[in-house]
């Protein structure tokens, strides 16, 4: 059971991408940590031992992940929507933040596309 | 692309010399200004500018959050209503 940072991690994956499933840490940080840690990573998450898993939970201490890197974002935006600016504005109304168009497109920030009009059918040519 | 730290934030010069004045002689008063375009420096704070958004002044008190930022995004040159036809749902600005 190697449980690092509050999170799971698969049993069957390599460290290097296994540590990937915390949030906050990619491929590069993954790599970067293994090597502070001093464990190598391509051994399987099952296969670590006590001491290994114990090493990366120090190395890991050094950064933020999870639910701190979580709420730091949160409290980024929410200090652009509390001084009003126009980052701020568009957070709030939940529209694109860095001058995209939407016009069209948008639909990350715009959600699923809502559809016009009910039970009429889209016309071809 | 950002701007060059070697430059430093721009300010517009008439602004810097108007804060700096206030500042000496320790009154606050709002400053009309056009230049949106300038940074808000720890200088600002605690001021309110009136910043011009293309059709009339905005007050905008400067808080201490808001050094770092660019006046103009405090004073919002567009309104949208809505889309014609649409209920009122999303018809108030801001």
């Amino acid at each position: 059971m190697a449980r690092i940072a509050g999170v799971d991690l698969p049993k069957e994956k390599r460290v290097e991408i296994g540590l990937t499933y915390i949030f906050g840490i990619g491929p590069s940080l993954s790599r970067e940590v293994l090597e502070k840690s001093k464990v190598n990573p391509d051994t399987r998450v099952k296969d670590l031992t006590n001491d290994e898993v114990g090493r990366i939970r120090t190395a890991l201490a050094d950064y933020k992940v999870e639910g701190g890197l979580r709420a730091e974002v949160s409290m980024n935006i929410k200090r652009l929507m509390d001084i009003g600016c126009y980052r701020g504005i568009r957070h709030r109304r939940g529209l694109p933040v860095r001058g995209q168009r939407t016009h069209t497109n948008a639909r990350t920030r715009g959600g699923k596309r809502r559809g016009v009009g009910v039970g009429k059918k889209a016309k071809t040519t | 692309m950002a701007r060059s730290i070697k430059k430093g934030p721009y300010i517009a010069q008439q602004l810097v010399d108007k804060i700096q004045a206030l500042n000496n002689a320790n009154q606050k008063k709002v400053i009309k200004t056009w230049s949106r375009r300038s940074t808000i420096t720890p200088d600002f704070v605690g001021h309110t500018l009136a910043i011009h958004n293309g059709n009339k002044f905005i007050p905008v008190f400067i808080s201490e959050n808001m050094v770092g930022h660019k006046l103009g995004e405090f004073a919002l040159t567009r309104t949208f209503r809505g889309h014609a036809g649409k209920s009122d749902k999303k018809s108030k600005i801001k």
